[in-house]
């Protein structure tokens, strides 16, 4: 029972379905929030009993310090390893820092102006003491520096690579392609900005907190008077700073966002430079380049100056606050209740109390960003992934999997068939995008599913693949329920060659090897044999050892397609799912790709989302999709000569192409 | 063609062209900069170039760092001489001349006061001048590429570009934010020094000791820390690839199971980086601690010698706490000095990247020659030859215009010569890298070929004044490039142009339908690239924005192909329409026969040649190669569909028929 109701996912979006999305190269600077964090923010809680059985709360936006370090650590557990020394190495680290100041008062107080005048050799022992305390200092701060750096850097590269795994598992990744630059950066610019902030500022915070903790108990113990004017001058300015920080951190969404929009316009000059001179639109261009990049300086000159503000206050509060200690400590003084060392003293103090503030404000806005890159990070592990792998279900003791046996099961041997049963499928936010399919594809069918741009064809192609689970009723193949099926089994048997043929930054050999890592460079150049390739592949440079390039750009579209079909034929699938390319290619290497895909489907069942009717007329079945339901079935010889969706698509094609 | 949208500082011209802003002399002062050896030097002269060119917020931002450091060291003195005249006389006789002490308290308060200023002004000029300079730098760069040919663009990634605009740029002027405030720390050594000479030459001999360490100390640090945190950044990069290569194909990752081993090779990745940046951090770990001591050491010093001279009366105390404030105070500023060196190297490599761009030569010279004619242009092609440009290009085919990739670096065109007559349509067709993006790009003058001459009216592209060809020629690519702006920006690009004008080209590129439709209409915004947008549409405004010129030559390179096929038979038949009403000359690369079928004339090109030139039926006969690639598509389904219409089995059960389809593919088409 539990098996029929898939966990639904917990947070998609309605993607684009077959829309073409942007492929900007743009770096995704300070990466923007992505938008799947708005959607689960926003999801009906309590609607998915069965997802919810892990689910964390979704984490707030103003959630507070300790709850994130709590997070961390249930993430990264080395996160706090040996926590209790490098804290220990911290304290000697600040207590050090007053080593100076004491030794100052002593050394006036007894050394020069006691009773005695200048007493030396309390001078040179006082001295000697302090010199072995500021080594002891030194060493004990270098030993906290790099136990700080390890440990963190350690928490930071398991979280990283942690965030990288789960990211796999989130369906968003291959549905809301607008969203993937947002993913990208949670595994490398918000751990980056992080790890930048614990480099230069993390140990600084760490240390000036408890170098203003330190000073403040030595100006206690010399004088409480004077601490207490210190602290009625610095009070105020602490609060005035939150005020400040608040427009700051206002300034600076407002610096990222022109970011944003000059590398949009720049990049246009450079993606579109064919555009631009074609059509004479260099000044125009210039003129919208120009305008961006005055308002990202605008901008950062703006935030600029409310930094240049809070410093000098600062500065300017210390300097009322150094006044009146002089003033105070004098009239102290004269009453009998300072000595001179102590009042100076107190002044030497102060330094070490007006640094740590002025070194706060400098790190903080960057702790706060590197702060909020880390929720982000952690945000995306604490996404449930929407669909599970049952072989891990029971592992976790999940109460999902526990009713329906033992880890999943596997496939059954030999060929597969496809059943449908009253599938429906609604992205989270989003009307529904198929209605009740039912449909029964027998084992070795060729299927072609034709319909129009959004009609919900690429939906069924995923359910096929579980890259995503339906929101009612069943998807089974070779009779189990594919949300049983553990991945193992599945993603050997279950195969889809995507629209776009993706390539790795490699060899041929091993982008064709993807399909089966094991797989020696006789039996790729076998597998290209197969499907009738052997020729092309001949006729390159270095064979498979030819690279490939970056996303395969060495190669033209329609040959990479011929790469992703040498690796699905490889991976020896029972069942295919195709996603047919849309992307012009010259007719010779079209009639190629046809000729592979013949070979390919032999005695296999195969489910092509055929976006050229030609597809059609070689299948078994035509299945015709519109607006989410199956609207006529058959094959192509009965539905072209029925009155209906089918006839019309295929006379407006066949003007197409047949216009001569 | 004067652009509405033009900059009102720059002086007219025409809509297409820009000037370069670089200031004056800099190619000189370029040169002078690469020719500087050390890395420092060539650091301090890319930072005279900022202080030259904002010489008042220079000076704002050292006047600035000099009140400060001055002040600074004014603060340490101030105090002395108030622990001496006024803290130690009161407190030792037990009574105050309270006027002496608020003014003390006063002078205290005036010395922080001044600090304050001088902090407000150097962080505040410094930090408007850094970003000043980026933003001229930005202008420059982005300008370049505005002039630059596309053949340089076709050298560089798209990558590197943005890239060379934002990151190196930011990397160039890193140094200029600590420069004033270093140069004001060199001030207040200045001052420091003299007030150690002036109080006791023996405190003043440990001050000669303590400060150049720090300096060395520092500039140790910058050398070793710099060839760490370059590795860091190239790591970064690394990871960041495996990242985006990882989520790009995360399609293929998914459903061949392979999430482990991609999570594998992140890992790698990500556990070098970590080691790099824990090796960095140990460096570091080193020195704040040292920097921190050596002050502190000095500080000892001060008191174990001030002392001794306190005892033999040479000094008094107001002078020892002076001198030992002085050592505590100073030990921060001179880390700016530091922080410029540090940032030189990435400055540096930042400057190359940047001054690459900007001494780039060979912007696209125009001629006098105006076109005289209206209506449909006459094309001749005489000769034409062109080579990618050579192995200075890095990743060579990678960088070529869409579709044109060849495995040889051969020449991409060679002795092409057809003529396109006065409203004719004429195909350009052959193999995926026969030279069809790259004769396009010719057509529009995108490039300027290495041989021979186009000529559209008996006039050479290259002797047309700046703006001739683009008022004559319209050129559709085969990816549709759509601005971040409204439906009608994309279209008008800022001519000034009628709705109704708009609606037509619309119309004709079957687009007005579907614009209605949209929120706003003409006025949607179509988001970066056109996003919102399907690749169709894309393709219809783009060929909307050729059409509402009524250009006289108009050119098509495979410019819909992602059009519905229904929608594609109606643009077709408009342009057909266009064509023989007489407004435009249409040249038209195509692959697909129903496209080829509205040529007048085809030209048939094989590995950059004109292998064939004439009607389609001519060639369909005469050249075997092309009768060849016109057929194979079709043959193919006509050999599938009889099959399939004549004896396709009625029970969907197996695929008995599947192999014989194969087969009859196989025979037909192939062999």
């Amino acid at each position: 029972m539990t098996a029929a109701t898939p966990p639904v996912s917990g947070d998609e979006r309605p993607a684009a379905d077959g829309r073409p999305v942007s492929t900007s190269a743009l770096p995704a600077p300070a990466g923007p929030i992505p938008p799947q964090r708005g959607a689960a923010a926003t999801a009906p809680p309590g609607g998915d009993a069965a997802a919810g059985g892990d689910a964390p709360d979704v984490p707030s936006a103003r959630e507070g310090l300790w709850s994130t370090a709590r997070r961390l650590r249930r993430l990264a557990p080395q996160a706090t390893n040996g926590i209790g020394v490098t804290l220990l190495l911290a304290l000697i680290a600040t207590v050090g820092k007053i080593v100076i100041p004491l030794t100052v008062q002593q050394t006036l107080d007894r050394g020069v102006t006691g009773p005695d005048g200048v007493d030396l050799g309390l001078v040179r022992t006082a001295v000697t003491i302090a010199a072995v305390a500021i080594v002891m200092t030194a060493a004990a701060t270098y030993v906290m520096n790099v136990r700080l750096y390890k440990v963190s850097e350690g928490a930071l590269a398991t979280l990283r690579v942690r965030a990288f795994r789960h990211i796999h598992d989130l369906s968003m990744l291959t549905q809301a392609t607008q969203a993937r630059g947002g993913l990208t950066a949670r595994v490398t610019t918000d751990v980056d900005q992080m790890s930048q902030f614990l480099q230069f500022g993390g140990v600084m915070l760490v240390v000036s907190v408890g170098q203003m903790i330190v000073a403040t108990v030595l100006m206690l113990v010399y004088s409480w008077p004077l601490t207490l004017l210190v602290y009625v001058c610095f009070v105020p300015m602490v609060f005035a700073t939150r005020g400040f920080q608040r427009r700051l951190s206002t300034r600076y969404a407002l610096v990222r966002r022109r970011v944003g929009d000059m590398l949009g316009a720049v990049s246009e000059s450079v993606v579109g430079a064919h555009v631009v001179r074609a059509y004479g639109a260099q000044r125009r261009t210039a003129t919208r380049v120009d305008d961006t990049v005055e308002a990202y300086r605008s901008a950062q000159s703006r935030a600029q100056v409310l930094v240049a503000v809070v410093f000098s206050a600062g500065e300017l509060v210390s300097a009322v606050a150094l006044g009146g200690v002089v003033l105070l400590g004098v009239s102290l003084g004269v009453g009998g209740h300072l000595s001179t060392g102590r009042l100076v003293a107190f002044l030497f103090l102060m330094t070490l109390f007006v640094m740590p503030v002025q070194m706060l404000t400098e790190v903080l806005n960057d702790g706060a960003n590197a702060l909020a890159g880390l929720r982000r990070v952690l945000d995306i592990l604490d996404t449930p992934s929407d669909v599970r792998d049952p072989a891990e279900l029971d592992v976790d003791g999940d109460a999902g999997g526990s009713g329906s046996g033992s880890g999943g099961r596997d496939l059954p041997p030999g060929s597969l068939d496809v059943t449908f049963d009253q599938v429906m499928f609604r992205y989270r936010t989003g009307p529904p995008v198929l209605h009740g399919i039912d449909l029964r594809v027998p084992p070795r069918a060729r299927v072609a599913v034709v319909g129009e741009t959004g009609s919900g064809k690429t939906t069924i192609a995923k359910l096929l693949t579980r890259l995503m689970d339906p929101t009612e009723g069943e998807v089974r193949i070779g009779g189990v329920p594919l949300t049983e099926v553990r991945f193992s089994s599945l993603r050997g048997r279950v195969v889809m060659v995507p629209q776009d043929g993706f390539l790795f930054d490699a060899t041929i050999a091993d982008n064709v090897r993807y399909g089966r890592p094991s797989a020696t460079d006789a039996e790729i150049t076998a597998a290209f044999g197969r499907i009738g390739l052997a020729d092309w592949l001949a006729g390159l440079p270095a064979g498979v050892r030819t690279a490939v390039g970056e996303s395969g750009g060495l190669l033209s579209a329609g040959e990479r397609q011929l790469v992703a079909l040498a690796r699905a034929e490889l991976a020896g699938p029972d069942l295919l799912v195709l996603d047919e390319a849309t992307s012009a290619v010259d007719p010779a290497t079209e009639v190629r790709i046809g000729q592979a895909l013949l070979e390919l489907t032999h005695g296999r069942t195969s489910v092509t989302i055929a976006h050229r009717l030609s597809t059609a007329e070689t299948a078994d079945l035509v299945l015709v999709v519109d607006a989410g339901r199956v609207v006529q079935r058959g094959t192509h010889a009965d539905l072209v000569a029925q009155p209906g969706v089918y006839q019309r698509l295929h006379s407006s094609w066949s003007a197409g192409i047949a216009a001569l | 063609m004067p652009a509405p949208g033009d900059a009102p500082d720059g002086p007219p011209s025409p809509g297409g062209h820009v000037d370069h802003l670089n200031p004056p002399g800099f190619a000189q002062s370029a040169r002078a900069i690469d020719g500087t050896r050390s890395v420092i030097w060539r650091g301090l002269r890319i930072l005279w170039l900022a202080v030259r060119e904002e010489r008042r917020l220079f000076a704002l931002s050292v006047f600035g760092s000099a009140l400060f450091g001055l002040a600074t060291v004014a603060s340490s003195y101030v105090l002395g001489e108030v622990t001496q005249r006024v803290i130690v006389p009161s407190l030792r006789d037990g009574h105050a001349a309270w006027g002496s002490v608020v003014s003390a308290a006063l002078l205290v308060f005036a010395v922080g006061a001044t600090r304050a200023v001088g902090m407000f002004f150097r962080r505040f000029a410094a930090g408007v001048l850094q970003y000043r300079m980026q933003a001229h730098y930005r202008r420059r760069v982005t300008r370049q590429y505005l002039r630059l040919p596309l053949a340089w663009h076709q050298r560089h990634s798209t990558g590197a570009l943005l890239s060379n605009a934002n990151a190196d740029v930011e990397a160039l002027w890193a140094p200029i934010a600590p420069f004033p405030f270093a140069v004001g720390v060199v001030v207040m050594l200045a001052a420091a020094v003299g007030l150690l000479v002036a109080t006791d030459p023996l405190l003043a001999a440990v001050g000669f000791v303590v400060f150049p360490l720090v300096g060395v100390l520092n500039l140790t640090y910058s050398r070793l820390v710099s060839p760490l945190f370059a590795r860091v950044q190239e790591l970064r990069a690394e990871v960041s690839t495996v990242a985006h290569e990882s989520f790009d194909g995360a399609l293929v990752v998914k459903t061949l199971g392979r999430e482990a081993d991609e999570t594998a090779r992140f890992r790698r990745s990500a556990e070098q980086l970590r080691d790099a940046m824990i090796r960095a951090g140990r460096v570091r770990g080193v020195f704040d601690p040292l920097m921190e001591a050596l002050p502190n050491f000095g500080v000892l010093a001060v008191l174990v010698v001030g002392a001794h001279r306190i005892g033999s009366a040479d000094l008094s105390v107001g002078d020892l706490v002076r001198v030992a404030y002085l050592f505590t105070l100073l030990a921060f500023p001179i880390r700016a000095i530091g922080w410029v060196i540090s940032e030189m190297p990435r400055s540096v490599v930042g400057w190359g990247r940047v001054s690459a761009v900007l001494t780039a030569e060979g912007e696209q010279q125009f001629g006098t020659e105006h076109l005289a004619g209206t209506g449909p242009a006459t094309l001749r092609l005489d000769g034409v030859g062109y080579r990618y440009p050579g192995p200075d290009g890095a990743a060579g085919g990678a960088e070529r215009p869409e579709g044109d990739k060849e495995a040889v670096p051969a020449a991409a065109l060679a002795d092409v010569a057809f003529e396109a007559r006065p409203g004719k349509v004429l195909a350009v067709t052959g193999r995926t890298g026969a030279g069809k993006s790259t004769l396009v790009s010719l057509l529009a003058r995108l490039v300027d070929p290495d041989e021979g001459t186009v000529r559209v009216d008996g006039a050479d592209l290259r002797d047309l004044a700046a703006g001739g060809v683009t008022s004559a020629v319209a050129l559709v690519a085969q990816q549709a490039f759509l601005f971040d702006d409204t439906v009608r920006a994309n279209i008008t690009l800022g001519l000034d142009l009628p709705d109704d004008t708009v609606w037509d080209a619309l119309r004709l590129a079957q687009a007005d339908r579907f614009v209605e439709a949209l929120p706003g209409g003409l006025d949607t915004e179509v988001g970066e690239r056109g996003t919102t947008l399907s690749g169709g549409q894309r393709q219809r405004i783009a060929l909307a924005r050729a059409l509402v010129r009524r250009p006289r030559l108009l050119v098509l390179d495979d410019a819909t192909s992602s059009v519905d096929p229904r929608v594609e038979a109606s643009i077709l038949a408009g342009l057909r329409a266009l064509g023989s009403a007489g407004s435009s000359t249409v040249v038209v690369v195509a692959h697909r026969r129903a496209t080829i079928a509205l040529a007048d004339e085809v030209v048939y090109l094989e590995s950059g040649r004109v292998a064939a030139h004439g009607r389609h039926d001519e060639l369909l006969v005469g050249s075997p190669g092309y009768a060849e690639l016109l057929t194979a598509y079709e043959r193919a389904a006509a050999d599938l569909e009889a099959p399939a219409g004549l004896d396709a089995p009625r029970d969907l059960g197996l695929d008995t028929d599947g192999p014989r389809h194969g087969d009859a593919f196989d025979e037909e088409v192939l062999s």
